[in-house]
């Protein structure tokens, strides 16, 4: 099996690898997979407070290199979008951005995966907040 | 000695490697996987060449001279492919591969020995040339028990003590494995089954020519040869049959003429038994040096990865095994990112992500290795034509490519930062 010109890019190119504060209220991470099914993804993001665009996104996978290339592109492709933009990236986009043979196909799921657990984080995060901020003003 | 050995193998192959290449004077790719198969030695493909042009006669054909000239080939071959493993001529049979003959040794005893029994005893880390077989008597009504193996790879003798029973009729277990080279006890294995009257077959492919392997000493009866792993041609191999002390007869599985003593029909592939033939000769010689420099590479290329990276297991005893395998897992990396980084080397991998099913290595899983760990393995078989300058190139591939895939791991992160992985709750689960 041969990968495709992009998978290899972004193997040797990856984007946005690292890792970002998980305890800051603006974070939201995402950690799917794991290790006996040799994938394991971390996907992180950080929103902006006010304008809830995604400013910036890290991610750390172990697994092979479409699943490596899944998360870097996942990484790529919420930046700068809203939270429902990035909710709507679908595995079968990934697929085609990279010509994932069918056999790579779970790599794009556990991408779009990561992502929406990215998300979900960020907002049970806000709505512990708004809470907090609520039981603040009551007293 | 063995500057003797290596200046052979230079004026013979490895000539235009002499010259002085970039990357430390390695030619690339490199190729490091010769547990899948090896390159066809010089002498063997020279030794093969005149069976193609002018002595091209079938050998069955006993009426003139160009049959003559092909049976002279197949019967030097035997003799040949009889003296490295301690057999007499009339012992070989010439098949077209290892997995044919592991289908003929257990299919051809179990039919033969039917009314005897129909338990058969093997390992779970056999090939799947012997497991499929097993499975397939299943279904014809053949009881089969698949031994396990300790941590080390090691089939425990006193399970396979106890296992044998009254209607147990065969006993196969491998030499040599073909993943983490790890050596069975074949002497002891075969001891024992002489005691109980049982009939014991070793699929000897990736021991032959590497280790020495003695039918008499090892109470071997029945064991599975194939030329393509030991620097011969693909698509011919051998099964030796015991003719004394037992003489063990077996059933054949291609009917047509009645070639090979009744036991294999089918017009012989002469060019191809004459190289392996050749590459039996060529072992036989060069074994004693051969392994003791394998050896040298292996651990040379052991050391240096470990000596550079943490965290890094060994797959299997390194006691009981092939002078010229390593198989190691690099914790937190998965198998086939790492074989994408070191691209310009030709090893493989226990991973999932590399097998057509998805599935990890079988052998892995049977030695106990967690799954996480049988997707970071990386397999390498060292092999004739493999240099020092080669393996240090692959080393220090294998320790950067796996330093900066750790740094895109988060495994390797949560465990930098204390985190007990295996206590960890994953989404997947």
């Amino acid at each position: 099996m041969s990968y495709s010109n992009k998978v290899i890019d972004h193997y040797n190119n990856p984007r946005n690898v690292g890792s970002m504060d998980k305890n800051s209220a603006e974070v939201g991470t995402g950690l799917v997979g794991a290790p006996e099914c040799g994938d394991v993804m971390k996907l992180q993001i950080k929103v902006n407070p006010t304008t809830s665009i995604i400013e910036d996104a890290k991610f750390k996978t172990f697994g092979c290199g479409s699943a490596i290339a899944s998360s870097s592109l996942a990484t790529e492709w919420v930046k700068g979008k809203t939270i429902d933009e990035a909710l709507a990236i679908k595995n079968t986009e990934i697929v085609k951005e990279l010509s994932l043979p069918p056999v790579k196909i779970h790599c794009s799921v556990l991408a779009e995966d990561a992502i929406r657990a990215a998300i979900g984080d960020w907002k049970k995060k806000q709505t512990s907040t708004s809470a907090v901020v609520v039981a603040e003003a009551k007293v | 000695m063995s500057t003797e050995v290596t200046t052979l193998v230079d004026e013979k192959m490895v000539g235009e490697r002499a010259a002085v290449k970039p990357n430390g004077g390695v030619k690339l790719p490199i190729y490091m996987d010769n547990h899948a198969t090896t390159p066809v030695d010089p002498r063997v493909l020279e030794e093969m060449l005149p069976y193609f042009t002018d002595r091209f006669g079938n050998a069955a054909s006993r009426n003139h001279s160009f049959g003559w000239a092909g049976e002279e080939a197949v019967e030097t071959a035997r003799e040949r492919v009889a003296k490295v493993v301690g057999a007499t001529s009339k012992e070989i049979v010439f098949t077209s591969g290892a997995t044919e003959s592991d289908n003929l040794a257990i299919k051809g005893v179990a039919e033969m020995y039917r009314e005897k029994g129909n338990h058969i005893i093997t390992a779970v880390t056999e090939h799947k040339a012997v497991l499929d077989t097993c499975k397939r008597l299943e279904k014809y009504g053949y009881r089969v028990t698949y031994l396990p193996v300790q941590k080390d790879g090691l089939v425990d003798l006193d399970d396979l003590k106890r296992a044998i029973d009254g209607k147990t009729i065969l006993v196969t277990i491998m030499a040599a494995n073909n993943e983490i080279g790890v050596l069975q006890p074949i002497a002891e294995i075969g001891k024992l089954c002489h005691e109980k009257g049982v009939i014991f077959h070793t699929d000897a492919t990736q021991a032959v020519g590497k280790v020495p392997i003695d039918v008499i000493k090892q109470s071997i009866d029945l064991a599975s040869i194939s030329a393509h792993k030991m620097y011969g041609p693909k698509g011919v191999g051998a099964l030796y049959v015991r003719r004394k002390n037992p003489r063990v007869q077996i059933s054949p599985i291609i009917d047509g003429g009645g070639h090979e003593r009744g036991m294999r029909s089918g017009t012989l592939n002469v060019p191809g038994i004459a190289g392996l033939g050749k590459a039996c000769a060529i072992c036989d010689e060069e074994m004693p040096q051969e392994s003791c420099r394998m050896a040298g590479l292996r651990n040379r290329l052991r050391d240096r990865i470990m000596s550079n990276l943490d965290e890094v297991y060994i797959n299997g005893s390194m006691e009981h095994r092939l002078p010229q395998n390593l198989n190691i897992s690099f914790a937190y990396v998965e198998g086939e990112s790492l074989l994408m980084g070191i691209n310009d080397v030709a090893v493989s991998s226990g991973s999932a992500c590399t097998s057509a099913t998805l599935e990890p290595s079988y052998v892995l899983k049977a030695l106990g290795t967690g799954d996480d760990l049988a997707h970071s393995s990386i397999r390498f078989g060292l092999g004739r034509f493999n240099t020092e300058a080669e393996v240090d190139y692959v080393a220090d591939r294998v320790i950067e490519t796996v330093q900066r895939l750790r740094e895109l791991s988060p495994l390797y992160e949560m465990a930098k930062e204390g985190i007990d992985l295996k206590s960890v709750k994953w989404a997947a689960e």
